[in-house]
């Protein structure tokens, strides 16, 4: 099901313990080390690159060399983030279904059709040109100290 | 949680300030910190790095600040805001995240005289020109376009001309352009209108006026709608690595929070013209209440100038909200709850006249400012427009016997009386 609400997106950051980040690179000025190093900062998530140019992984976390070999090892992740070029999307589409992902998140920009449809098709959630990140810290509360509208209004204390 | 789209009353009580996670207080608490106690230096690194959200310090954010910041994002349907010490810092640092030397401006002429003077001599000592246009001239507009132009500028309602901006058509001209539209939205407030919707790509405020409402405290914000692509190759300031972070590239790292995080993250750092966190705090509540101000602002503005355009002693009024007004159908489409509670007139016995009014008013209160809830008034001719000269003047429509007021809360008829009293005094003055 592709998640459009912002509803439907906090329920998968909540119900997700394991992320495999493919793309992720040790580069500290590439978006997708950004996100990463975020997320294992963050506490949260279990989250691990999946880059096979990545010899030493990042930051102390070992990378894999695809959601494969990932899989073989740590079982199907929660969330696959998806840091590729457009067209390279479907076949990381393909490999996250049958690796038994519940969930794929396509990050900006990386945007195709083809991906969606066979993620949707296989019953993964599906999150596109959205940053898991930004979205994370919007559920954390942190996204609101940046001056974001968030759109979460509750006169509830956030637990 | 829900997905519910709530109204703007409900937005401006509840969005930005839920209850305190720490302590539960339903009221937004002041945060009077200067700084923030780090988790450990990992986590330290990581904000310095911008790769995670937090407190560093209050002159790049503040909690009491970010609840103002995120509420008026909010009302404006914007992506999110950059709160400012006033409203010139929030021109100051919208440009700066876009402009630098060597870098073009167009800007529409019947804008405060503040702003002319910011963008025609500070601007310009800085190296950043601004072409000035005929407020209402697109073709101008189009014209005045260069390789070098980062943005397009204009005031939903011009102070003091009362001018009501074609948002739609120079949003169209500026993005045809590859450019943003910037609207100072201070005398419309998002209550009366929401630039964003009619296709601005930044607002501005000075929230020390109807926004904060009380004639309190400075204040100032940039709103931006998170729409504009910014990665189109005219705003090199944010695809170019910067040098201040590890040479990482905004566009690339934070999509549609580019602009944002540049503004934030590098200008307002840089320029320091930060809102404190308890007007940040006043700025709240006069948000709370702003939907229940301007009608009543909108309805006594009404029936001031309805009195002033019948009166034998004045010359002219000009307010979008009369019936009459050439200014009509552009606030209709613009303004349909009103256009604002500050316009201006002019008296037949010209700038002596306007001078002795002043000076005989009781109840309406001389001031340099608009948008208290107390009703004010001033000569800008030789107050907030001296600074400009005859040609400036004219093309800022500033005339000389013209006479600005900013219509307050009052009971009408007491704001009526002390003009009629005034009126007879300015004519007996006149006559002497």
């Amino acid at each position: 099901m592709i998640l459009e609400t912002l509803a439907q997106r906090g329920a998968l950051l909540r119900r997700a313990r394991t992320i495999a980040v493919v793309g992720a690179s040790a580069n500290q000025s590439r978006p997708s080390y950004f996100v990463f190093s975020f997320l294992r900062t963050g506490g949260r998530y279990e989250v691990t690159p999946i880059n096979p140019v990545l010899k030493d992984g990042i930051d102390g976390i070992a990378a894999f060399p695809s959601l494969e070999a990932y899989a073989a090892e740590r079982g199907a992740p929660d969330v696959v983030d998806v840091f590729r070029k457009p067209d390279e999307a479907p076949g990381v589409a393909r490999s996250a279904v049958a690796v038994g992902a519940k969930a794929i998140w396509f990050q900006y920009g990386v945007i195709n059709d083809d991906a969606i449809r066979i993620a949707d098709e296989a019953g993964l959630d599906v999150v596109v040109d959205r940053c898991i990140k930004v979205e994370t810290a919007r559920f954390d509360g942190s996204l609101a100290l940046a001056g974001i509208n968030t759109g979460l209004i509750t006169a509830r204390r956030r637990s | 949680m829900s997905d519910r789209q709530f109204g703007f009353q409900t937005r401006a009580l509840h969005a930005g300030t839920p209850p305190d996670g720490e302590s539960g207080a339903r009221a937004l608490p002041v945060h009077l910190t200067t700084s923030f106690v780090f988790d450990s230096s990992d986590a330290a690194a990581e904000l310095f790095a911008l790769r995670s959200y937090g407190n560093i310090y209050s002159r790049i954010g503040n909690p009491t600040v970010a609840a103002f910041e995120e509420k008026l994002a909010s009302l404006e349907g914007g992506l999110g805001a950059v709160a400012t010490a006033s409203g010139l810092a929030a021109q100051l640092c919208a440009v700066l995240s876009l402009a630098q030397a060597g870098d073009h401006l167009v800007a529409t002429s019947n804008l405060y005289g503040g702003t002319v003077t910011q963008f025609s001599v500070t601007l310009q000592r800085m190296g950043i020109a601004t072409t000035f246009v005929p407020a209402g001239d697109i073709d101008a507009v189009r014209a005045a376009l260069r390789e070098t132009t980062r943005l397009v500028y204009t005031e939903t309602i011009g102070n003091p001309s009362g001018d009501i901006a074609d948002l739609a058509a120079l949003a169209a001209v500026a993005h045809e352009g590859g450019v943003p539209l910037v609207v100072d939205n201070t005398f419309a407030t998002p209550y009366l209108c929401r630039p964003i919707e009619h296709g601005a790509d930044i607002v501005v405020h000075s929230a020390t006026k109807f926004i904060g409402g009380h004639g309190t405290v400075l204040g100032g914000a940039i709103v931006e709608s998170g729409r504009f692509p910014w990665g189109a190759g005219h705003h090199p300031l944010l695809t170019l690595p910067s040098p201040g972070y590890h040479g990482l590239n905004f566009v690339d790292t934070f999509g549609e929070y580019a602009f944002l995080t540049r503004a934030r993250a590098e200008v307002l750092r840089d320029v320091g013209a930060s809102l404190s966190p308890m007007n940040a705090w006043l700025l709240v509540q006069g948000l709370e209440t702003l939907a229940l101000r301007m009608p009543r602002h909108v309805a006594n503005a009404e029936i001031v100038a309805a009195f002033l355009a019948a009166h034998e002693a004045v010359d002219w009024v000009s307010y979008a909200g009369l019936p009459a007004s050439p200014q009509r159908a552009l606030a209709e489409r613009y303004l349909p709850r009103g256009a604002g509670s500050v316009f201006t007139f002019g008296l037949r016995g010209g700038r002596e006249a306007g001078r002795a009014l002043i000076d005989a008013l009781e109840l309406w209160s001389h001031v340099a400012n608009v948008g208290d809830a107390k009703s004010l008034v001033i000569h800008p001719a030789s107050t907030t427009h001296q600074q400009l000269d005859e040609d400036a003047l004219r093309a800022a429509g500033v005339r000389p016997e013209m006479v600005r007021l900013s219509v307050g809360l009052e009971d009408a008829d007491d704001l009526l009386w002390d003009l009629e009293r005034a009126l007879a005094v300015a004519a007996t003055a006149v006559r002497a």
